[in-house]
Parts: C-alpha cells; structure tokens; sequence
C-alpha cells in the first residue's frame, strides 16, 4: 500500500514537515524533527532508486487524475539518482547543523531556519521528481524562495545583498523558464513532459517554439550557474550560514543541471536542441571558459569559501562539458561528476564550517597553523581537496577518467589536454589553503582553538569517507550514471 | 584478498603514519623495524602477480614480483632502514614520516604490475618527497619545494595524459614493456624521464636536494630518480634515445658538479651523472646492459647515501655547507672521513668497490654492441666521475687546507649508518656474486679480469694525477660564490670578452624581453582574475542583469538565424 505512494510520499513528507517544524517552536526539537525528517527521506529515495534500478522507470499520477490532465511524478534512473544524492546530502548535512547553527544564527531564528531548510529540500526534491513542466516551475519557486531566505540568514552583513542579488538573479532566471514552458503551452496545449516531448516535433519549426527553447537554456544556466551567468554564486555561498552553503553546493545547482538534461534531452529531444542553434560548441566554450576562469579567480581568493564557490564555478564547467559532448560517455561523466562534486563539495564545505565554528573565519590568513589545532577537520580538508584536484583513489580521479575518456572517444584532443592543465589550478587554490594550514605558524598560541565538535566531525567524515569510497567502489554511481545517460539519448532502457 | 596480495610498501606507509603518536622511546624502534619489516615481506614473497581488485573494469595488479622489482624493492627498503637509523635525532618526526611514505611508495613503485597503482604510488612519492624538503624549514627550502612540486606535478600530468591515451588505444592498463611510437607511450615516458632529470629536466635535482635537511637529502638521493630508472628498464628497455640521453645527463651532471662549491649540491649533480650512466645502460638494451642498470642502481643508491651521510655528518656538526668554509676535517672526524671515502672510491668505480662491479658492465655491454664512440664517452666520463666526485669531494671537505673546524665525529647512531653502508660497498665489491644472483637476467661476466682492473687503475691513477695537476685551477672556482659571473670571470679571457659582451647584452635583452612578457601575462591574469579584477569582483544587480539580456539576445538571435 504504502510502497505504491513511494513517489508521492517523497514530497509530501518533507512539505507536511515544514509548517509542523514550524510550530514546534523548540530549537532542539526542530532540529530533531528535520533531522528525522531528513532520514526519512533519505530511506524513501533509496529504496526509490533501488525500484528503478530493478524495476526500471515507473510513473505515479498524483491524486488518480489521469496522466496529460492531472500531474503525474516519473521516476527513472536519472531523477531517482538525483534525488538520492539531494537526499543523501540533506541527511548528512542535518546532524552536523545542531552545532554550526547553534554558533552562526541567532536564536529566535533557528526554528525558522529548520521550516526554510523543509521547504527547500522540498522544492529540490520536487523540480526532480515530477513530470510535469509547469510544477517544475513551482518546486523551483518553493526551493528558491527559501534558499534566499536561508542564505540572507548569513551572520556576515554581505549576506542580505548576496541574497537580494540571488534573489533578483533567481527569480530572472525563473521566470525566464516560466515564459519558456508558457509558449510551448500555447504551441501544444499540454504541460506533461512526456507528452510535450510527443507533440513539440510537429510544431518545433515555429518561432514561438524557438523563443521558448532560447529563454529556457538561458534560464536555466543561470540557475545552474554556467559561466559567465555565475556571478550570483560567489557571494551567496561565501556569505551564507556554513550549512546552507554545504547543502546548496552539493544539490541547488545539480538540480538545475537536471533540468537541463530533462528538457534538451527528453522534451526537446536532442536533434532539436542541437540543430536549431549551435548549443554544443556553445556550451563547450562557455564550460571551458568557466573551468578555467572560475579556476584562476579562485587561486587569488582570499576567503576559503568564496574560493570553493569559484571552484563550484569550475566544478560546473565539466559538468556541462561532458553535456557539450553529446554522447553516452559524455552524459555518463556529466552524471558521475554531479554526484562526486557532490560529495567533494559537500565535505570541503563542512570542513569550512567547522573552521568558522572554532576560529569565527575562513580567511586563509586567520587559518595559519590551524592543522596543528583541528588536525581531524584539515586531514579531511586535505582528502577531499585531493579529489577535487583528480588525485587517484578519489571519486574526482573517477571523473576525471570518464569525462578524458568521453572526449577523446570524441577526438577532441586538445580539450583533454585543457582539462588535465586545469587540474593544476586546482592543485594551486587548495595547496594554498594546505600551505597556511600545515606550513605557516599561528599568530597567537594564546587562543586556544580546539577540534571541531564529534558531531560535527562525523559528517565531515561520512562524505570524506565516501569520497574514497566511490574512488574505488564506483558500481553504483557508474551503473545508474551509465544507464541514465543511455536513457536521455534514447538508446536501451 | 590475501595478506601476500598487499603492496608491502604499505607497510611503510601505513607504519609511517604511526611514528607521530608513538613515544619517543618507542618511535626509534619503529623507525628500525619498519624497513625491516619490509625487507623480510620483500624477501619471502614468491613471483608471480595477483589481480588484487578491479576498478572501473581494470585489474589493478597491485604486485608483482619477480627478480627485478625484487631486487629494487629490497635496495628501497634497505635504504629505509640506513636512511632511518642515520636520521634516529633528527627532531622533525614530520620528516621521517614523510620520508617513510616516499620511500614505502618507492617499493610499490618497484611491484606495480598496472599503470594506475604505478601512478598512484608515483604522485605519493612526489608528494612525500616534498614534505621532505619542506622539513627543512628554511626560506630557501620551501622555495624549492615549491619549485621541485611544480616539476612533478608536471612530470606526473605528462604521465597522466599518457596512460589515458593508453588505456583508450589498447585498452588495458597492464605495465610491461612499450616502445615510445605513440602518442601514449612517448608521453609515459616523457612523464618518467622527468623523474628521473632528464634534460631538459636536469636541473630540479640540484636545485632542491642541497636544501633538505642533513638527513632529508640522504633520503631525497635514493628513490625518485632509481623509481624512474626501474620504470624506464621495466618499460623502455632498448629505447635508442635513452643512449643520448643518457650521455647528455653524465657529461651534464660532470660539468655541473666540477663547477659547483656546495658540498651536497656537488653530490647532486653527481646523482644525474650517475643515473645518465644507468639510462645509457638501458638504452644499449641488452641484457647484459640491463643487468648493469639494475646493479648500477643497487650500487649507486648505497655508495650515493653513504657520501651524503658523510656530507649530512658534517653539515650536522659545524653548519657549513660550502667547500671554501671546509677542509682538514680529518683530524677530528676521522671515521666520517674514512666513510666519506670508501663512497667516494666507490663511486669512482674503483676496483673492490661497488660501483666497480656495477658500472664495468655497462661498459662491456656497450663494448660488446661495438659502440665504440659510447665507449669512449662512458670511459671519458668515467674519468669525470673520479674528478669531482671521487677526489674533490673528500678532498676539499676532509683535507686541503685546515680550516680550522674541530669537529667530533657525529653521533653513534649516524656512524653505525655509514659503517653499515661502507660494509654494503666493500662487500659487494669484493664478493659480486651476491649481488649477480638478485639480477633479472643470467650473469655472464667476471669483473675482475687483469684487463679490466688494469683499466679502471690506469684511468684512475691518470684522472688523479690530473686533479693534482690543476688543482690551482679547481681551487679557483672556489674564491667565488658559483653563479652565472663565473662564466664571465673564467670562461672568458680578454680576447673573447667583447663578444661575450655582446651577446651578454643581447641574451639580457631578450631575458628582460622574457621576463617582461611573463610579467605581462602575470599582471594580466592578476588585473582580470585577482580580488579586485573584473572576474572576481561583485557585479552590481543591474550589470548582471545586463548581462543575462545580452545573452538572451545571443541565443534568441542564433535560433532565428
């Protein structure tokens, strides 16, 4: 009974959750309720992904109304992937949040903060898993509305402008996805993915239908922070609270990125996309531009965490390279990175927070000498920083291999030359971050500044373990990574 | 996966990580049983190869043993042992740590049967040997850690690239041998020829390991360039290029050192003169050139260690470094002394020494292919060899003048180590066939023949009488601190000093011209990238949204069009 509603239950959870979350008006009970909250869903979107995985793609049509009239959820090996490592994040993220919010939100806030945090996993999860474009538009709302709120909760006064500017960004780049799915609505008459997908061949030569295309990429790569419409990113992750930066940078954006396969692959259909402008070598030049961009301004950044923002920059530059490459392989590696930058990110983030919460900062030169102080926190700093940079035994060497890979099944020789070169800029902006910590002596010894609590500690170790983990273990990323590219460019599944 | 399965330079890795916490009565135990350890793992372990597990469809083939990874497994490890117990009251446990990890990645280097743990354990071993250099702790060393990271960093990058393309052309991942005629291989190579200072690679060594610590550079000597040498006769053997190569990095390495004036920079520069031997070797390619590589490696790494302690000993004792502040130290270090010339007569490949019964085959062999001009290159270089780092190494620090210095002979520990690896020179060279019988292939060679000792006395008496000759000449080089002036003040007499000034004045041009574009480039990147550029800087709401319009147009104009 309950196993039929598997999809339904994945949204309405974490929303119900929200407003009760609310009322609880406790900090510690917020907290152990989204915690609870978070491992629910969590345990639904892997049992989910094992579903697809045996039992291949299943749909569920919310309240029995009929599929292209009532809104129908899809579940395949792409979404049910994307909402694990959403989910997974979220769950990793919340035990770790007691004490960092405890230390960076004043206290009549935290609750609120607990509801907005319900409400964006929500809108994350919802832009996943649903079928139907315009509730994408809605989730995405749900999901961005909140995280302006989340971040403008950021103790540093910069974090209300970053907010607003991502605010004003976010919602640009929204309603430009809005007016998109707004005129393939007026061309076809249907919002249903699956169906939309079935009537656009016949009206894609009109100009309505172009217009929607151009105003949704461009939408979406603003929310997805494609270079050079990143501009919103830096401060936003820089500024906000350490864990909404940590949750953000490992799921916000790589939702986006999934509707962007969603809608160029299986909407628009890749003939389409890929005919009716040059979007290949488009984004093959923006992604190289903002690996490498993204990458310099990070080496010269001072603040640690508006480093890594740049480096997500980056990060998302191959992400969207392996989708230039339009290939099985090419999906594969952009799929595989998005769950390992996830992990990456999401740990090289906590450790940050963990570093604010003993010493009130993340500039480099506050942080001389601290791998004597919180040698645990800087050890994981150092593993998951490796990955970034592509060292083997690490998911990011993983990566690394299948997005070469991808582009020399492609002959595209020089790219793969640029894509091992750009790895030595990573190796300069974490050795920086290693050099202060490890090679420079503290300033003062009189401040005693302890390890990071074992609360914290645990999460950063979960997803610095898992970063090694996959490095080595890779079948089950790889598996689904392989079987939803294979999906989008409509070859088997 | 069974216990044998296990790379045993984990044991190395693994063990080091444990000396930070272990007491300081139990670290030193550690610091010996160790290598030990592994030694005895090493020596037990039966040939044959294992798939220990597979990753993205590869069998990763963490070991495999047979006599010559065997062999360099056991000298890697060996050197541990030596190099720890020299370093046992070195305070920076940091240093011994990482020269653990470097050398324990050195002997998975040696038993890697796939490219991928090859890698692995090569940017380990670039990594462990930066923190070595970076124990120092001294301005200078951390420049040139830096500078040394940057090369291997490359160095690995050219790998890297390398085993990609080999994996996509082939398919497999396996470690044998290759010929460089593509693209793959050619850049595999390249990768391991700038581990092992090749040029135009050549300089990095001299450059970094004079800046580690005493008992840093003893270990820094060993593993990098002998882990290049082993891949290179594991992968490239018979590579004509190498023969060239190798040339070029003796006749480099000689020239270099006779210049020089800091003790330990001399026995760097020695270190590329020696491996050019051991690379012209493995070009030559057969198997009695390979032998000699793989026991010229063996020799070179202990007779090498040995004058590095004896140099570490002194530097250790009185803080001086440079030949011109040294001399007649043999009145008060007299054991150090002793040492310090055993290595040096071994290295000059004297008769009863190691470096006789290594360094000779790779003379037959290339006398056997009738390669007469290599002869006679090797033979000449030979006689190099005996120059500078045979007699002006122990001359100018143990003899010479008195510089007045009385220091004492280091501690026991430091002595133990080098009487140790004194024995290791005599012994192998009075008994080879020990060493012989570890060698991959069939040794069919006596090194003591009246011909060949007659030989290598004749060169080494004559190359000696020579030193002597112009001493005054070498003493010269000494009254300047070594930089580039040297080449204006002694290689250029009155006559050519116009020339030379003008193309002084033209090479300085186009440096500036260099530097300024570089500075160009730098201040570009700096300007457009650095906190306040336009990269980097926060863009207001309104530019943004510029932005995001002008694009829109972009992609709505491409779709109409």
């Amino acid at each position: 009974m309950i196993a039929a509603h598997l999809p339904a239950l994945q949204i309405a959870v974490p929303l119900i959750a929200a407003p009760i979350c609310l009322l609880l008006r406790r900090e510690n009970l917020s907290w152990a309720w989204a915690t609870f909250i978070s491992w629910v869903v969590f345990a639904l979107a892997w049992v989910m992904l094992e579903k697809t995985l045996t039992g291949g793609a299943f749909n569920y049509e919310l309240g029995g109304w009929e599929a292209p009239y009532g809104i129908e959820y899809r579940v395949d090996a792409l979404n049910a992937f994307i909402l694990l490592i959403v989910a997974a994040i979220g769950a990793v993220v919340m035990p770790y949040a007691r004490a960092s919010v405890a230390r960076e939100i004043p206290e009549h806030k935290r609750g609120l903060f607990y509801t907005a945090y319900l409400l964006c996993l929500t809108g994350l999860l919802g832009i996943t898993i649903t079928g139907d474009a315009f509730n994408v538009f809605v989730f995405l709302e749900i999901s961005s509305l909140s995280s302006y709120a989340l971040i403008a909760l950021g103790r540093d006064p910069k974090a209300l402008t970053a907010a607003f500017q991502y605010l004003i960004m976010g919602t640009i780049g929204a309603t430009f996805i809005l007016i998109g799915i707004g005129l393939m609505y007026q061309m076809t008459g249907t919002l249903n993915m699956a169906d939309l997908a079935k009537r656009l061949p016949a009206v894609e030569d009109t100009r309505p239908v172009l217009a929607a295309f151009a105003f949704f990429i461009v939408g979406v790569c603003l929310k997805l922070a494609l270079f050079p419409l990143h501009l919103w990113l830096p401060n936003a992750y820089a500024y906000a609270p350490s864990v909404v930066t940590a949750f953000l940078a490992a799921t916000a954006t790589k939702v986006s990125i999934y509707v962007l396969y969603r809608f160029v692959f299986t909407i628009f259909g890749q003939s389409f996309s890929f005919d009716v402008i040059p979007l290949e070598s488009i984004l093959l030049v923006l992604s190289l531009a903002g690996i490498f961009a993204a990458s310099i301004v990070a080496i010269f950044q001072t603040n640690v965490k508006r480093l890594l923002a740049y480096s997500s920059v980056a990060q998302i530059g191959y992400i969207m390279l392996g989708v230039a490459l339009v290939s099985v392989a090419g999906l594969t590696a952009s799929i595989l990175h998005i769950f390992n930058h996830a992990i990456m990110k999401g740990a090289l983030f906590l450790c940050m927070g963990a570093v604010y919460y003993q010493i009130g900062s993340v500039k480099i030169e506050d942080m001389n000498g601290i791998g004597k102080k919180m040698p645990f926190t800087m050890f994981a700093f150092v593993i998951a920083g490796l990955g970034l940079i592509g060292v083997p035994l690490t998911v990011g060497f993983i990566s690394k291999w299948y997005l070469i890979t991808a582009v020399l099944e492609k002959g595209w020789w020089p790219v793969a030359v640029l894509i091992l070169l750009s790895s030595l800029l990573a190796v300069i902006y974490i050795w920086r971050v290693v050099e202060a910590a490890y090679f420079k002596a503290g300033d003062s010894d009189d401040v005693v500044v302890k390890e990071a609590p074992v609360s914290m500690l645990i999460p950063i170790y979960v997803l610095t373990g898992a970063s090694v983990y996959f490095g080595i273990e890779t079948s089950l990323p790889l598996g689904t990574a392989a079987e939803a590219a294979k999906q989008l460019m409509g070859i088997g599944g | 996966m069974t216990i044998s399965s296990l790379p045993p330079g984990l044991i190395l890795v693994f063990g080091a990580l444990l000396l930070p916490v272990a007491g300081s009565l139990i670290r030193p135990l550690l610091v010996l049983a160790l290598p030990l350890l592994t030694i005895w793992q090493v020596w037990h372990m039966p040939d044959g190869s294992s798939a220990a597990l597979v990753i993205m469809g590869h069998d990763i083939i963490a070991v495999r043993v047979d006599a010559l990874s065997r062999l360099f497994a056991i000298i890697f490890s060996l050197m541990a042992f030596a190099g720890g117990l020299f370093a046992l009251n070195q305070k920076r446990t940091l240093e011994l740590v990482a020269a653990f990890t470097y050398a324990g990645s050195a002997v998975g280097v040696a038993f890697a049967g796939d490219l991928i743990t090859l890698f692995v354990f090569w940017e380990i071993m670039a990594l462990g040997s930066t923190i070595v250099l970076l124990s120092a702790d001294t301005p200078q060393a951390s420049k040139a850690a830096m500078r040394y990271f940057v090369v291997h960093m490359f160095g690995g990058a050219l790998m890297l690239t390398g085993i990609f393309l080999f994996v996509f052309d082939t398919g497999g991942v396996a470690f044998s041998a290759m010929k460089p005629d593509t693209a793959a291989t050619a850049l595999i190579l390249a990768g391991v020829l700038v581990n092992a200072a090749a040029p135009p690679f050549s300089s990095w060594l001299g450059d970094a390991y004079p800046e580690a610590s005493w008992s840093g550079t003893v270990f820094l000597s060993a593993f990098t360039t002998k882990a290049a040498v082993y891949v290179l006769i594991r992968g490239f053997p018979g590579t004509e290029i190498l023969i060239f190569v190798g040339v070029f990095m003796i006749f480099y390495g000689i020239t270099m050192a006779l210049l020089e004036n800091d003790m330990r920079r001399i026995l760097a520069y020695s270190i590329v003169n020696q491996v050019g031997f051991m690379v012209t070797g493995i070009g030559i390619g057969t198997e009695m050139a390979l032998n000699g590589a793989a026991a010229h490696a063996f020799a070179h790494i202990i007779y090498k260690a040995l004058l590095l302690m004896s140099a570490g000993s002194v530097l250790y004792m009185t803080g001086k470094r440079k030949c011109t502040d040294l001399g007649g130290l043999f009145q008060s270090m007299p054991l150090t002394t002793l040492c310090g010339t055993i290595g040096a007569l071994a290295i000059s490949a004297f008769p009863w020494t190691s470096g006789f019964v290594s360094k000779s085959m790779i003379n037959q062999a290339a006398a056997n292919e009738h390669l007469a001009l290599l002869w006679f290159c090797l033979m000449a270089a030979s006689a190099g060899v005996f120059l500078h780092a045979g007699i002006k190494f122990p001359w100018f620090v143990f003899f010479q003048k008195d510089s007045g210095l009385r220091p004492k002979d280091p501690p026991w520990n430091m002595r133990l180590a080098m009487i140790l690896f004194s024995a290791f020179c005599i012994g192998i060279g009075v008994w080879p066939e020990y060493l012989y019988a570890l060698l991959p292939y069939a040794v069919d060679y006596e090194p003591y023949t009246d011909a060949h000792v007659l030989n290598a006395m004749q060169l080494l008496l004559f190359a000696g009488l020579a030193f002597f000759i112009m001493l005054p000449m070498m003493k010269r080089t000494l009254t300047i601190s070594l930089d580039t002036d040297w080449f204006y003040r002694r290689l250029a007499p009155a006559i050519i000093n116009r020339l030379a000034t003008v193309i002084g004045n033209a090479d300085q041009a186009i440096r500036q011209r260099f530097m300024g574009a570089l500075n160009g480039v730098v201040n570009y990147v700096w300007q457009h990238h650095g906190p306040e550029g336009s990269m980097a800087r926060t863009w207001t709401t309104g530019n943004m949204v510029l932005l995001v319009t002008i694009f829109l147009c972009v992609y709505l104009v491409f779709s109409f069009i």
